[in-house]
């Protein structure tokens, strides 16, 4: 069992008392919610004559069902509209803080909280969204919960939970020119596999993770539950501090150096003990693609397609079915494969970093014929510092098309949606089948430098090629 | 399905069903019910969405829309299923559906959680067990009773040791599943330990 770990010492400090059955119960520090998965929870609390305990704990916006091209109200959907509305009412019945559209501070919820200085290290973070993991970057502990626990939430302010265990994915090296974190992340969940992580906590350490900045970090942490892990963290460091100071919620004047003082006593001790360490040479990953319909399923952009004989025999089954969804066959290269639509946004990797490495390859450069390409900034923040940088212009200009903030066709829930069998080369986190609207559609994870990188191609190209020059 | 829709309660310690085979490993909660279903305030509607690109693809012959599966309330699922994102409305749907309890070669965390916290019991047998079950499944019906106390799932032919979570065992045998309450129970501590935090004291504006 592990001990003394970042992981332990804030699970410790959150845990009410050991529930009868035999889990713990955890204080949640920080709730998020939004508009998907809090309506049936409040509908719950309504049902049980419940009140929302401590609303202060709680901060919601709305992300999932937000169109990104024209976001007035109300909305054409009526689905999505009844939705917001839903939130709107609950937040103020309930006195809960929300980040409504035009606040300029809406987005995605994992891309807001950080960048309010919400997010803090030592905190427990729960949301309804499996992406929570996200805010693990900072050293906190963050995991998606389901709707029946937002429920215990908002009524309790803590939840019923069995401690996890903590492995550490120790990244010796660093990451080349032209690899992302994204690639690293891609590479971590191959290398172990989309359920080793069950039952686990995952502790991103090692000189290619201090190398990374905090953004970089956040798609580490994000990618967590792709590999099986509910919650992912990486201990806090100077750059976390830097990043987080005189941010909108962080602490303030004297209170900072408190804060800061109290942060460097959470890390995992010299002396910690893991349940499983991983170690990975990050200098050896290249430019990462997903070919099939898990993330675990991914190869660098040189390499083809693996035969089923080079995959576990644990593996082949899903193996099988993602060459016949994919339309892909075994020892097929993956680079020139051809591409319909690109977009660049999500919780991965919709920030403002993402945007601008983009942004530099595509400037002086056009999106091929007949590709559709959007980019959909994670935030209100984002879109407005791209804006001030003039990085819409750039992708305006070469044939992308500039939305406004939210989940979109990450998962779909908009009207940005893949049609038929359309290959989309996609910064978002989730290749599933059907996962991006079209029951047959298929699903290119990468970096939002590689998807630039096939924009302008029009195929999965390696990114190497257009920055190296 | 016309029959108004009731929620377990209370303890439980017997399921008895008929098992439905649906085979296929890292099974997420995507293809459990897609997202465009998730545009509802309540998880009413869910049951007959279920599977529903799958079923589409399969055109009729998905195991959800077999005629020998109708009336099923034992899933029986390979490894890792319900991996992805932590919508709840997957296992509501399946409950809406009518499955009352999972077999599995492995569950993915937060839909385990999700599970358990609306009164699905998952359990767990090795790779060989399940393969025997839907091998089974793929020629005759099978009706298994299942005892929770005693960790088994039983049939003429068959007999089992389930494997479940002692935590979420001991839930369902005291009907203390529904959280909620117990939660409550503790406030005091759960007040005092707020006022302890660290970081409260910091986080003055």
């Amino acid at each position: 069992m592990s001990q003394n770990t970042l992981f332990d010492k804030v699970w410790d400090l959150h845990k009410v008392a050991n529930l009868p059955g035999g889990s713990d119960q955890i204080l949640i520090g920080l709730h998020l919610i939004h508009e998907v998965t809090s309506p049936q929870a409040f509908g719950a609390l309504k049902d049980k004559n419940l009140k929302v305990k401590f609303p202060q704990r709680t901060v919601a916006t709305v992300d999932h069902i937000v169109p990104t091209d024209n976001q007035s109200r109300p909305f054409k959907d009526n689905l999505a509209e009844q939705m917001i509305d839903t939130l709107e009412k609950n937040c103020i019945k309930h006195k809960i803080k929300f980040f409504n559209i035009g606040s300029g501070n809406q987005g995605i919820v994992h891309v807001v909280a950080p960048e309010l200085g919400l997010t803090q290290p030592g905190m427990t973070i729960a949301c309804g969204d499996s992406h929570t993991s996200t805010h693990g970057a900072f050293g906190s502990i963050a995991f998606g919960i389901g709707t029946s626990q937002v429920r215990d939430v908002l009524a309790s302010q803590t939840i019923a939970m069995n401690k996890l265990k903590v492995r550490q994915i120790w990244c010796e090296n660093k990451l080349s020119n032209g690899i992302y974190a994204k690639d690293l992340v891609l590479h971590i969940i191959n290398q172990l596999g989309v359920k080793a992580g069950v039952g686990y906590a995952y502790e991103f350490a090692g000189p290619a993770i201090s190398a990374l900045s905090m953004e970089e970090r956040m798609t580490i942490c994000n990618m967590s539950i792709e590999g099986g892990a509910r919650c992912g963290y990486i201990n806090p460091d100077e750059k976390t501090f830097s990043y987080m100071k005189d941010k909108l919620c962080s602490p303030q004047n004297e209170n900072w150096e408190k804060a800061v003082k109290w942060w460097k006593s959470l890390k995992s001790s010299d002396n910690c003990i893991y349940d499983d360490v991983f170690k990975l040479d990050a200098s050896k990953v290249e430019p990462t693609i997903t070919w099939g319909i898990t993330p675990g399923q991914s190869i660098g952009v040189n390499q083809k397609i693996p035969s089923l004989n080079e995959i576990h025999p644990n593996d082949q089954f899903i193996a099988g079915e993602a060459y016949e969804y994919m339309g892909f066959k075994p020892g097929q290269s993956i680079k020139n494969t051809p591409i319909d639509v690109c977009f660049i946004g999500s919780c991965t990797n919709g920030r403002i970093s993402d945007l601008r490495v983009a942004a530099q390859v595509l400037a002086h450069n056009k999106v091929a014929k007949n590709i559709k390409a959007f980019v959909v900034p994670g935030s209100e923040k984002v879109s407005k510092e791209a804006k001030e940088e003039g990085l819409d212009k750039i992708f305006i200009k070469a044939g992308f098309q500039w939305r406004e903030p939210g989940c979109s066709m990450c998962l779909a829930m908009n009207s940005d949606k893949l049609i038929g069998n359309q290959v989309s080369a996609s910064s978002s986190n989730r290749n599933f089948k059907g996962r991006q609207g079209s029951p047959s559609g298929r699903t290119l994870l990468m970096s939002p430098a590689m998807v630039a990188a096939a924009s302008i191609t029009g195929k999965v190209s390696d990114v190497r090629d257009f920055i190296n020059k | 399905m016309s029959i108004k829709f009731e929620p377990p309660i209370g303890k439980f310690s017997r399921i008895n069903g008929k098992c439905i085979s649906l085979v296929g490993d890292d099974i997420d909660t995507d293809r459990i019910i897609p997202a465009r279903f998730l545009k509802c305030i309540d998880f009413d509607s869910l049951g007959k969405s279920v599977f529903d690109d799958d079923r589409k693809t399969l055109k009729g012959n998905h195991p959800f829309d077999l005629e020998t599966n109708k009336g099923s309330s034992i899933l029986i699922v390979n490894s890792n299923f319900g991996c992805g994102s932590s919508r709840e409305h997957a296992p509501q749907a399946l409950m809406r559906w009518g499955i009352k309890a999972i077999i599995g070669e492995s569950f993915a965390d937060i839909f385990y959680s999700n599970c358990i916290a609306i009164g699905i019991p998952c359990f767990t047998l090795p790779k060989e067990s399940i393969k025997e079950i839907q091998q089974y499944l793929d020629v005759k019906n099978l009706f298994l009773e299942i005892d929770l106390l005693e960790s088994t799932a039983k049939a003429e032919q068959f007999k089992f040791n389930l494997e479940i979570k002692e935590t979420s065992k001991k839930m369902f045998l005291s009907g203390e599943w529904d959280a909620t309450s117990k939660l409550l129970e503790n406030m005091d501590l759960i007040e005092n330990k707020l006022s302890d935090l660290p970081y409260l004291k910091f986080n003055t504006n």
